[in-house]
């Protein structure tokens, strides 16, 4: 909508990106969730036409599992809400390496998903090696105990894994860590 | 040998581990709407996302790498069947409950070893889609195994029956192991891996999830191939990219 774009101001940007919620858990944003990982700003000599007098705005994203079918809606709303905030043509470029990790989501966001019902992802733990076991203990987000057990590995989305709560009878959602 | 462009084997490697996802995601979600229960159902499409994920990575690296302005759907739907690469074993018709795990445990014990290695390419690009895609297939081996399990230790009729799907999609495996063209001439660079060199501890894994499972493991090792190497396909083949291909062939161009 704003023709003329305004100096670069990454605080700002990094608030206009917080505003941008997950589709599938609407109480996070692309920060919380550490899918926006850099905003950068290239000098505009290096830029062709068309491109801002200011410089050219990178967005870096990075999908958190590789079929996440919210990525191509995200871009779109990354580019129409910059867009809006007088910020057009950003860069969308996604970054596979370093790979999406649960430990990039913020502590506020992991208050966030247990406020909406979503055991948030433990700490990642590094050994891979074990293919079963190491089952860890899930505090059911409605009433804390530990007492609970995975109905399934997969949930409503890849990120989710189903859990119950023993004592509650309470099913919940678990986000799993990778 | 090792006549190939190194662009063009870049092109063609990306391409055909794409394949392997494209395909084996394709015939999982084949199952959509059918599963036995919810949970399953959750589980596999799940899985096939991530394949079919995957494979969209690897095709966009390899368009790029081939320079001719191809994209992922260039890739998945413009081209026939004797350029698909995958290894036989993906394109294994559904069968029961019990095939589909069976091909999915083998393919993902593979694909574990595979991209642990892929990780260490020194292709960057490949090694990131390679790390990426690790933590995702091991929750594939993870949920395949444990349906091994269950099948395998569970009543007499699911112990034959997944015993029967072992047997028969067995002769497929061997493929997995041999190396193409592209493979080789990648090799001395440290781009590709040598999947001759996973062999072992893909049959430590099989060994003792079948063991687990209570299943035996068939004990001719003679391997089908032709797919990986050729483009030489199963007759079910042409089903799959006639379901998957459609609408790109009856409406050239058409977008979401």
């Amino acid at each position: 909508m704003t023709a003329i774009q305004k100096t670069f101001d990454s605080a700002e940007i990094w608030t206009i990106l917080e505003g941008i919620k997950d589709p599938e858990i609407p109480v996070l944003s692309i920060v919380d969730l550490g899918i926006a990982r850099d905003v950068r700003v290239h000098d505009a000599k290096a830029q062709d036409a068309g491109n801002s007098e200011n410089g050219q705005l990178e967005i870096i994203i990075s999908p958190t599992y590789s079929g996440c079918p919210a990525m191509y809606m995200l871009e779109q709303e990354i580019r129409k809400t910059l867009t809006n905030h007088g910020y057009p043509t950003p860069m969308i470029t996604t970054s596979l390496s370093p790979a999406w990790t649960t430990d990039w989501m913020t502590e506020e966001g992991k208050r966030k998903l247990e406020a909406y019902g979503i055991a948030p992802p433990e700490k990642t733990t590094r050994n891979k090696a074990v293919l079963f076991g190491g089952q860890k203990k899930i505090a059911c987000p409605k009433c804390k105990s530990t007492n609970s057990e995975q109905i399934s590995e997969f949930g409503s989305t890849a990120c989710k894994a189903l859990y119950r709560c023993r004592d509650c009878k309470e099913p919940f959602d678990y986000f799993k860590c990778i | 040998m090792n006549n190939l462009l190194k662009k063009d084997a870049l092109a063609q490697y990306a391409a055909q581990i794409g394949d392997n996802g494209l395909i084996i995601g394709h015939r999982m979600s084949e199952w959509c709407f059918r599963c036995p229960a919810i949970e399953m159902e959750m589980a596999l499409m799940n899985c096939a996302l991530d394949l079919i994920g995957q494979a969209r990575a690897l095709y966009s690296y390899a368009g790029t790498a081939d320079g001719q302005g191809k994209t992922e759907d260039d890739y998945a739907y413009l081209r026939d069947e004797p350029d698909f690469r995958n290894a036989l074993l993906t394109e294994a018709p559904n069968g029961d409950w019990g095939d589909t795990i069976v091909r999915l445990f083998f393919m993902s014990a593979y694909n574990k070893l595979f991209f642990t290695a892929l990780a260490e390419s020194t292709d960057s690009q490949l090694a990131a889609i390679g790390a990426k895609s690790l933590k995702e297939v091991t929750y594939h081996l993870r949920f395949s195994s444990e349906w091994m399990i269950r099948l395998g230790d569970g009543t007499e009729e699911s112990h034959r029956r997944v015993q029967k799907s072992v047997d028969q999609l067995w002769p497929y495996t061997g493929e997995l192991f041999t190396m193409t063209e592209a493979e080789e001439t990648l090799l001395k660079d440290g781009v590709s891996v040598d999947v001759r060199l996973l062999k072992p501890e893909w049959d430590q894994i099989v060994n003792d999830i079948l063991a687990q499972a209570t299943l035996s493991r068939p004990q001719n090792d003679w391997a089908q191939s032709g797919s990986k190497a050729k483009g030489i396909h199963s007759e079910e083949f042409g089903y799959i990219i006639t379901d998957m291909q459609f609408l790109q062939r009856r409406y050239p161009g058409c977008e979401w």
